[in-house]
Order: structure tokens, then sequence, then C-alpha cells
């Protein structure tokens, strides 16, 4: 299982990067970061890219950026990132939560968070906090830089809106207000498997009632999503196991899961119901 | 006293094997490289039935690098691969050629093979290959109405028939008749290195050697010789380290043949190594039964007839083992329970899918899953419980040897020893078994699904007939012992030396074990059907008995002192009648064995010797597991808590290096009740052909493993007592998994099909509680 | 093929010059070209774990870095574990543990186990076996090799 050949480009400059992928993105050219999908795609020749663009010796998209409202990550950044106390407050929390599901911990060494965006592999725990988040992707080509939502993002399986010339520099993420709860619960044949469903939850409270609910779920659909009608139903209640199971209740019969072979649409939607309640659960 | 005995057969001693492997210098197959060599790479079908019609190598040979490209019309001459015990008529047209000539039968058949100077370009010019094939309606289950295999010949090329006593007069006696439909999923051994073949020919010896060769190294070398058309002399295997069998590596592969001929015509080595997704669709499969089992009872459980009719789903070529998987079946399928009427009909079908043969415990994973659930169907429709069901059922110690009229692995059934009630009440008292069941039916109360099973079994081990080993000590004082067995990390060497380390009372450190290489002994079984410790090291403690005489013999006459008044200590001869300091070393010994010795007088020269171990019967060991499991309601998953295996191992040599095989012999079978399975599309197509789709269990998977070594019932099958213990953890796991989640269940639904998924227990659990009952758990 | 490219990997402090395609894995590189074959290829699709080498400490899977990608680390693999002829606390906790059987997927473990410990030699146990589930092993039901390195640890833990 060895790749087919490809000429390779190392640049250290991020307009390098543009201006490699400018000429070779239409010509089946990729990015190659962290690598851990990348790679294995390649491994089965699955993917066959002409020229590959290295850009992990890019410094400037080395190290993430803390803003008083806004986390950047860009795109060199590893998820080992965010298993320590990188970033502080609920969004730290959040993050520290999600990052113990996404694979295992040399693969986590190596890949990288927009990395993940990029691939939009409907299990990704990355793709549902930019959507969960309200996060914004940055993409760059020679024709300038682009400002794109996350929910406006990811298209379907495996395909995003990004242009093959594009290159993700970095993705934006609003911090949690202080005092926001947060949950992430998924399930996977195994630990550290790709998910099956996944549910990441978060609300505030004020006089014991929630208000900014939010339930993104991924791994269920095609893409990850808010599911609006099961927030609403949040909104405005107290804490309570039945105001917990209403919501999922709710998520589950509005989502639409996709059937594969070992997962009917029946055991995904029961799966929704559960995993809502479990993330809503961990939260409070 | 001069010294001390150092620890020899019962000692958990440190391998000897570990060294070189623990510091990244074993010697896999794919560590193996000569000069000049080049690297084959196949191209495989990805139809799964079809008419070949055409294999278009141009482009293939265009790049750089590439040597050459065969199909089937460059090998022409080459007949298909033989089975192992020899030319089976009934059968013959059933097997696989080397390369496909006319019909492609499987996505994964080899069609053509690419010999390249680097592995890189191997598969790039693999990958320019055009494989024209017109498509035909693949069969995908074994249990459907027999096809066409070829014109004049169907899918079922046999059926597998054993049988004894009146069954239909049973049943009619029956009180009760049980019924049940069960499968076994289609799953295999997946060592973690995958297969490997280096094939050289030395022109200056006219020597052909295959280096790689697992498992039966001198029986394969016959088979490839036959083949080839080569002499025995003309053909050597060398066995370096090898990452696991389980009893999927060893057999002859197509890529066997291919890398041995190339050498030859190309006139350089050919080096091959499968890669993983290779691995998954061309190494055999194994399991996928289909039991539909009927059983008649008296009122007290007591079995009075089995009728038995099942579907083996072979794959699409009958493989080097024939129908063993299927005849094992047969015959091991009554366990350790009376069985007065039995009759089975195991029809063995082709199907379109990779082809299945042994994987540890083959015939015995499935049929323990299938005999202990009608057990546990039994204990539950004549609300019995499942423990005294099967007390009731139980062969007793009094009547060993106990002869089945039936036949396993071509040998009569004669369960040699055991006391089967014994192991059962020492399983229960060791895991406290009343305390397991109240606190089971507590934690129920409390809303969790939380399950009991039990599962009984017997294993067979020691296939015979018989082996042979050379044990030979060096002027240096070293000892080497060549065996023709062969090692897959097993800890094969460590056990033969500790046999000869106490025979001769040295220290077992000093033992050098010879494996898998034919030039170095004629001879040898090779390791599988947990036969090495019970042949080889039998022969071994033969060959260091004489190798002990002979040296006393010498020292008597040295010391001037009779044989019957010495001893070995420490590898060196000592006097017991009077106290002297007078020794003479093992070491000495061989040199007044030298062939110029004075000393040597008539004896042969060298202190060596050889000793032959014969068995007319497999040994039987036995076992109970118990389990306690999980499942979490929200999602199905099972969670295993705590697992008892409870067995009879006749005498343990190493008793670590036992547990060691018990331990992952039971997460491979874990592997196969809860994750593992080889599953296909209506077209033919595997699905689970990465280790992302076949689920291996992880640390994370694996419970709290207590295990109970009993050494009550010596096998009466070899001097050394010894049952062998590399089956035993595997055998009755899908069994006692299925007996605990069931138990878990309740009334909920039943399992008759393994794996089990969460997915098929969701669904049981959701279509329940919409029927009313709300067992949901957080 | 493409046009090679010539590189330097520091392996076990040792520098190894080679010409490579850029396609070549690190595992590929570090096993045909620097020979140092202990580093193992189970599925080359970063599933198995028995690449696993360390590159600047940390365990990293071989199969899915590319070699020109690591020109500029430090790699060890597990031929540099010992010094001279004393094994490492950690492969001594192997044999005393009977933590191997075929040994294939050994190399793997011992680089995943070294490497945690000495970036986090007070880990927590959860968090160990967490680590530790990022590896296959057929042969022995993980059970002696939790305990291997358990035992190893503690004792890397002293020796600071």
């Amino acid at each position: 299982m060895k790749p087919a050949p490809f000429k390779y480009y190392a640049p250290i400059l991020v307009d390098e990067a543009v201006g490699l992928l400018a000429e070779y993105g239409p010509q089946d050219g990729r990015v190659l970061a962290g690598g851990q999908s990348l790679i294995p795609t390649m491994a089965f020749r699955m993917a066959r890219p002409s020229f590959l663009v290295d850009i992990n010796g890019i410094a400037e998209l080395a190290k993430i950026d803390i803003g008083p409202e806004v986390l950047r990550i860009p795109a060199c950044v590893r998820h080992a990132t965010f298993q320590g106390d990188a970033v502080h407050g609920p969004t730290g929390v959040l993050l520290r939560k999600v990052v113990h599901y996404i694979a295992h911990y040399p693969i986590r060494v190596r890949g990288t968070f927009c990395g993940s965006v990029a691939n939009a592999d409907p299990a990704s725990e990355w793709c549902c906090t930019t959507v969960a988040l309200d996060g914004t992707i940055i993409a760059r080509s020679a024709r300038g830089t682009r400002r794109i939502l996350a929910k406006d993002f990811y298209k379907g399986v495996m395909t995003t809106d990004l242009r093959e010339d594009e290159l993700i520099t970095g993705v934006e993420l609003p911090l949690l207000k202080e005092g926001t709860r947060v949950g992430f619960a998924e399930f996977s044949r195994r630990a550290g498997d790709f998910a099956i469903v996944m549910v990441l939850a978060a609300y505030r409270l004020q006089n014991g009632c929630i208000f900014e609910p939010r339930i993104s779920i991924g791994g269920a659909e095609a893409v990850p999503r808010r599911i609006s009608d099961a927030e609403s139903a949040l909104l405005g209640r107290e804490i309570s196991a039945s105001s917990f199971e209403r919501a999922a209740k709710i998520a589950a019969e509005v989502v639409q899961p996709f059937n594969d072979n070992n997962n009917t649409i029946n055991f995904r939607r029961s799966l929704v119901r559960t995993l809502t309640r479990r993330a809503l659960e961990s939260a409070a | 006293m001069i010294g001390s005995r150092k620890p020899g057969i019962g000692a958990s001693v440190t391998r000897i094997e570990d060294r070189p492997l623990v510091t990244g210098h074993g010697r896999f197959a794919g560590d193996v490289s000569f000069p000049r060599q080049l690297h084959m790479r196949l191209v495989r079908s990805s139809h799964a039935h079809g008419k070949l019609n055409s294999v278009d190598v141009t482009d293939a040979m265009s790049i750089r690098g590439v040597v050459a490209v065969w199909t089937a019309k460059d090998i022409e001459d080459l007949p298909p691969i033989d089975f192992r015990e020899g030319a089976i008529e009934k059968l013959a047209a059933f097997r696989q050629p080397v390369l496909v000539k006319s019909r492609v039968r499987y996505v994964g058949e080899p069609v053509a093979a690419v010999f390249a100077e680097d592995p890189y370009v191997a598969e790039d010019a693999a990958d320019l290959i055009v494989v024209n094939v017109d498509e035909l309606p693949p069969v995908v289950d074994a249990a459907e109405a027999a096809t066409e295999f070829t014109l004049g010949l169907s899918t079922e090329p046999t059926v597998c028939r054993q049988g004894y006593g009146d069954v239909e007069a049973a049943f009619r006696a029956a009180e009760l008749t049980v019924e049940l439909d069960l499968s076994i999923g289609r799953h295999s051994g997946v060592p973690l290195e995958t297969r490997g073949a280096i094939g050289r020919y030395d022109a200056s010896k006219d020597v052909l050697e295959l280096h790689g060769a697992a498992k039966v190294p001198h029986r394969n070398r016959e088979l490839l010789a036959r083949m080839l058309g080569r002499s025995l002399a003309g053909i050597h295997l060398f066995e370096g380290h090898v990452g696991g069998g389980f009893g999927v590596r060893g057999e002859i592969y197509p890529e066997d043949i291919l890398v041995l001929v190339a050498a030859m015509r190309l006139g350089r080595p050919i080096k091959w190594i499968e890669d993983r997704r290779e691995h998954m669709i061309a190494a055999n499969h194994s399991r996928q039964q289909r039991h539909k089992i009927r059983a008649g009872v008296d009122r007290e459980g007591r079995l009075i007839a089995i009728d038995n009719e099942f579907f083996h789903d072979q794959g699409a070529y009958i493989r080097t083992h024939g129908t063993r998987v299927a005849d094992t079946a047969c015959g091991m399928l009554p366990g350790p329970y009376h069985l007065p009427n039995y009759r089975v009909n195991g029809h063995f079908r082709l199907t379109n899918k990779t082809p299945a043969a042994t994987y540890r415990s083959p015939g015995r994973y499935e049929t323990n899953f299938v005999r202990e659930r009608l057990m546990d169907a039994i204990a539950a429709k004549l609300g019995i419980s499942r423990v005294e069901v099967r007390r009731r059922n139980l062969i007793g110690k009094g009547e060993m040897p106990f002869k089945r009229p039936l036949v396993a692995l071509g040998d009569d059934v004669v369960l040699d020893s055991g006391d089967y009630e014994q192991l059962l009440d020492k399983a229960l008292a060791r895991c406290r078994w009343e305390d397991l069941e109240r606190d089971v039916a507590s934690r129920r109360k409390a809303g969790e699904f939380v399950g009991l099973g039990i599962a009984m079994y017997v294993e067979k081990s020691g296939l015979g007939p018989t082996d042979g080993a050379r044990v030979n000590v060096h002027t240096s004082g070293d000892v080497e012992v060549i065996t023709g067995g062969a090692s897959m990390g097993q800890g094969f060497e460590t056990v033969i030396a500790q046999v000869c380390a106490e025979k001769l009372s040295i220290d077992y450190r000093k033992v050098r074990v010879v494996h898998g290489r034919t030039d170095r002994i004629e001879y040898g079984v090779g390791a599988h059907a947990t036969r090495a410790t019970v042949m080889t090291a039998n022969a071994t403690f033969v060959a260091a008995d004489k190798v002990r005489m002979k040296a006393l013999d010498v020292a008597a006459q040295l010391m001037q002192a009779e044989v019957q008044h010495l001893d070995i200590i420490d590898g060196n001869v000592v006097r017991t009648d009077i106290p002297s300091e007078a020794t003479i070393s093992l070491a000495e010994i061989a040199h007044h064995l030298r062939p110029a010795s004075p000393t040597r007088g008539d004896r042969d020269p060298g202190l060596v010797a050889e000793g032959w171990f014969t068995t007319d019967h497999m040994t039987y060991p036995y076992g109970v597991q118990i389990a306690v499991v999980n499942i979490d309601s929200g999602t199905g998953q099972v969670h295993v808590e705590k697992v008892l295996i409870a067995y009879d191992i006749g005498r343990a040599i190493n008793p670590m290096l036992v547990r060691g095989q018990l331990v992952g012999g039971f997460v491979q079978g874990l592997g196969g009740a809860l994750f593992e399975e080889f599953q296909y599309d209506e077209r033919g197509q595997p699905l689970s052909v990465t280790f992302a789709d076949y689920l291996l269990p992880t640390v994370q998977e694996v419970p709290d493993i207590d295990i109970l070594l009993t050494e009550d019932a010596p096998s009466t099958c070899n001097p050394l007592g010894i049952k062998g213990a590399g089956e035993g953890g595997i055998a009755a796991v899908g069994a006692v998994i299925a007996s605990a989640v069931d138990d878990a269940l309740g009334s909920i639904g039943s399992i008759t099909q393994l794996p089990i998924t969460p997915q098929k227990l969701k669904a049981m659990l959701d279509k329940h509680n919409r029927n009313g009952m709300t067992r949901e758990q957080s | 093929m493409t046009e090679r490219i010539e590189i330097c990997l520091d392996i076990n402090s040792k520098v190894y010059r080679v010409t490579i395609e850029p396609r070549k894995t690190l595992a590929d590189v570090i096993r045909e070209d620097c020979g140092q074959t202990g580093t193992h290829l189970g599925c080359e699709h970063g599933v198995c774990g028995a690449c696993t080498v360390l590159i600047d400490g940390e365990p990293v899977r071989s199969c899915l870095i590319f070699a020109v990608q690591a020109q500029k680390n430090k790699i060890r693999t597990v031929e540099g574990l010992q010094s001279e002829e004393k094994l490492h606390p950690m492969q001594e906790s192997f044999i005393r543990n009977h933590a191997l059987q075929c040994g294939f997927c050994t190399p793997g473990f011992l680089m995943l186990a070294v490497g945690i410990l000495e970036k986090r030699p007070n880990i927590e146990d959860g968090e160990l076996l967490e680590v530790l589930s990022s590896n296959l092993c057929r042969c022995t039901g993980y059970e002696n090799i939790v305990k291997a390195v358990r035992a190893a640890a503690t004792e890397m833990r002293q020796r600071k």
C-alpha cells in the first residue's frame, strides 16, 4: 500500500503556499498538513495527488492566538494542543473534552484542527465543534481571502465550500462566555474509532433557566448541524431530566440520519436521543 | 551436595526468545532481503464472480524497473494447490489455481503477478494492468440452494456426515424438543504481521529456498516439491520470526508458489510482502457457519438426541485443509456431554468469497457457541438452572476414556481423561457463582442490563502421529535441540529448552532450540492444532533422556563408578554414593566423545541423541468459562466486566506462558463475539478491508480475566501428561459472551448470531421499550 | 517514479544520508534505506501502531509521515532504546512480565510507552491505558503489556 508518485513542495511562507496552490490546485494538487487522514487515503491510492504542498514548515501557521472574543486556530495547530490548558474558560473545557475522542494520542500529535475541518468527514469532532460554536473558516487563495461561516462550509460527506486553489489558513471560534456549561458525548465501537454519532451541548443559566442553548449533532447526517428545534425546547427551561429528555427526543425526531452497512437510520436516531441527553447531563 | 537444581518443567521462567524481539533485531519476512532481489506485487480480482476475458499488461511492462509480468499462461504447467493430506479425488476440481485461468471466483483472487526492482514501482505497474471480466451473479449465502460451480459440479462438493444411534426414535421419545437457528460471522486470525514469502534459487547447489515459511515447514516442503517436480533435497524452507499464525499463516498459498517459480525462472530472489488490504481479502477466512440444530431432551434436561444441519461457508475454493473444519465441527459438537443419539449433516458450500480454512480452535469455536446456546435454551424452557442442566449431562470421570463413535481431525474421538464436574465446581467456587447471581439480580432491580454467562467445552490437542527431536551437547557445554517444530510467538523455544534443561539438569538459557529449518532435520510436523508442546516436548524429553544416559555411561567409566550412583546437577555429573569432590561436566563428556577421542570406545561419537514420541490419539483438555457483562441500554454497547477461564491442562511446563496463551486466545475470541466480521455486500464485494472496519479488540475492550489452571487430569497419552493450551482461551468465548448477553437481555431477546453488535441489541431493546417496559438506563 | 531527493535523517543520534522519492514513508526509509528493521509495518494506514517511533520525543506513526518531512527531527526507534549492552527498563520489564509473544507489535508498544512516560512520568493510570489503547496486539491480550508498562513506569520514576 504505497502512495502513487507526486511532486513535493515545502513552502515556508503562506504566500508561497498560496502561489503553489494557484498553480497546482487545479492540477490535482493537495495540501499536506498533519497527513493523518490524507496519507492513509494515499496509501490506499484512493487519492493520488500529483502535487503535495507541505505547509508544516510555515511558522506563521503554527500557534493558536487567543483574543478577547475569539480563538484563532491557524492551519498547523495540532489536535494535541487542546489536550492541555492552552485555552482557558468554557471553550477550553469544551475543547479538552472533545479532543480525547479524536483517534489516539500519536494521531493527535501530528493531525491538525484545520485539516479535520478541510476533510469534512461526518465523523469529525472538530467539524461538529465549529458548527456548534458558530465558527468561521478563513480561506486564502491568489484571488484573496474569504471568510466562510461553519454552517455554510460543510456541503456533504467529505465535501466543503473550499475551492481547489484555496488554503484554510485558520479557523476562528468565538469564545464561549464565562459560566457556559459544556458537554460532549460520542458513540463509537471502540474508544478512538470513527464516531457513529456525536452530540455537543452547551448552555448558560440565568435564574436557574437555560439560555443560549446549543445542540450540535455530528456523525448522524452528511454534515454536522445545530438542531434549533431541540435548542428551542430547552430555552427558558430548568435543568431537569425531563427537559433534557424532551430535547433529546425532539433532536432524534428531527434528525435525518443516513444509512450505512452497520448503522441503520433507526440506530443512529436512537443514538442521537441517548447522546443528546448524555451531553446535556454531562454539561450540568 | 554441589549446586542446586535449576528451574525446569513447571517454572514460569522468562523466555529465551525475547531479547532480539525487544531490541528490534527480529527477523520477520519483511526484514529478509537478498542482493538483487525483485519485488512481487499481485493484481487481484475486483469482481466476485465472472469470466476472465483478458489481462492487458502492456502499460505495466513499459514502466522502468518492471522486469516481468505473469498471468496464468506463463505458469500453465503448474497444478492447482493440493490438499495437505494428499490427493482427495472427490474434491480435486475445487482446488485453487495459482493464477486465475478462466473464471474469477472471489474479490482478491490473484490474476497477475508483477516483478519489479522496487515495491513502489511494482504497485505502480500493478495499477496499470487492465483485467477484463464478464460479471456473473455471485453466490453469497451458503445456506441458499446449491448452484453450479462449473459444468457438472455443484457448489456443494460434499456433505460432511457423521452420526450414530436412532435419532428419529429418540426424538419421538423426547419430553421436549428445542430448535435453534444459529450463525457465526465470518472472521479469522488476522495476525499483526501480514504474510510474506521470499523465494531464492541457489543455482550453485540446485537448491530452491523459501524464506518466511511457518507452521508446518516439512509438510509444506513435501507439497511444494510435489507441485514443482523437485526432489526433496532440492528444496528447503527457512522460518525466521513469525508475527502470529493462528492457523491462517503457513498454509500454501498461490504467492508462495509464485515466488519460488519466479526465483528459478528470473534468476533473482523474489520478495513478496502482503499489505493489510490484501491480507483481509486473500488470507484464509474462517468461522462462518449457520447451524439449524434440533435437540430432544428428557424432562430433566438430559440430551437424548441432536440432529444438526449446518451450512459451512467455505468461500471460493477448497484450500489445503480440505473439509477439515467442517469435519471437526461434526465430531466435536457434543463437547463434554452425553449424547446417546446424534446425526449431523454439514453442507460444505462454496461461495464467491475469500476461501476459508482453520483459525484457532477451528470447528470448536463455532460448535461451542451452538451447543452452549442449546443448553441455555433447554434450561430456559424447562425452568432449570443453566448450571444444573449442564451438570446433568456431563460425562463422568469414571467413564474415561470415553469413546464417541465420531471422528475429528482424522482421529477417533476418545476423551482420554477428565473430571468435568470437578472443574465445574471449582470454577463456580472460584468466581463465587451464587454471590455473582445475587449481585446481578440486585443490579438488575436497580435498572442495569447486567448478565452472567457460562459455557463448558472440550478442546483437542496433541495431534500426532509422531515427532522427533535431536539433542546435542557441544564441547562448549551449550546444548542444541534440533526440532521440526515451528514458532509463531507462542514460546516454543522456551518450553523445549525447559524440558531439555530439566532432564539434563542445566540452565535452560544454555539451550538453543532450532525450528522451522528443513535443512537441519529431516522430519517435522510443525506447530498447529496445539501440538508443539505435546509432541515436540515429549520427543525432546526422550532425546534428552538418551543423552543423559549416554553421559552417565561415559562418566561411570571415567569416574570408576556405577551408573546408579551418579546424577547430574547443574550440568555436572556427581557421585551420590560417597562424598566426593570429583565431577565431570557435560562439556567434558562431550569432549570425550569426540570422534578421535581415545576414551570414546565403541560408542557413537558426540553427546547427542535422537528421540521420538509417538501417539495414536489426541488428548482432550477441557474448560469452563464464566463471564459478567453489562449492556449500555442507551447505545446497545456490551461491556464485559469480568471473566473466569477454568482450564485443565494436564500439566503446565511454563504456567506464565500458558496464561499468556489463554488470555491472548480469550481476547481474540472476544473479537469474534463482539467486533470482528468480514462483511460482504450482495455483489460479493468485501466491506471489511481495513483496520477501520475490521475491528480488533484494544486494551480498553479487555475485561479482568481470572485464570484457574488445574492439573487434575494429566493426559494419559504422553509421559509428561501435557495437554497443551494454545486453543483453550478462545474456544468458548463466543458461547460464554452470548450466554451472558442473553442473561442480561432477559426476556427481551435472544442471541442467535455472532458477532453481537450494538445495533442489533439496541433494536431489540427499543422494540421492547415500545412494547411497554421501561428499563431505560442513563 | 519521480525525481529523488537527498535527505538526512537523525535516527538514534546517528545521521543517515539517503536519496529517496518524496512518496516514501518514514517507516519504509527507516527500514529499507537506513537498514533499521526493528520498526514494523502492520497496516500502513495508521491504525495498528506497529510502526510507532519517537519524533522529538513524541510517539508518531511512521507510516503516516513521509521521510522528507522528518529531516529536522530527532528520531528514535527501538534499536536506540538500549545503551550498549544494557537494556532499557521498559525492555527488561517486557521480558520479565511476558509482555510479548510473537514480538511483531512490540517495538511499537515500547516506543509508545517510553515516549509517553518520558514526557509524563506521573501520568495517571487511566490516561496511560488510554494511550496504550492506541496500539494493537493480536497475541497477548494486552494484560501483560499493561503490567509491564506499569512496572517500568514505577522504575523509570524512581531512577529520575
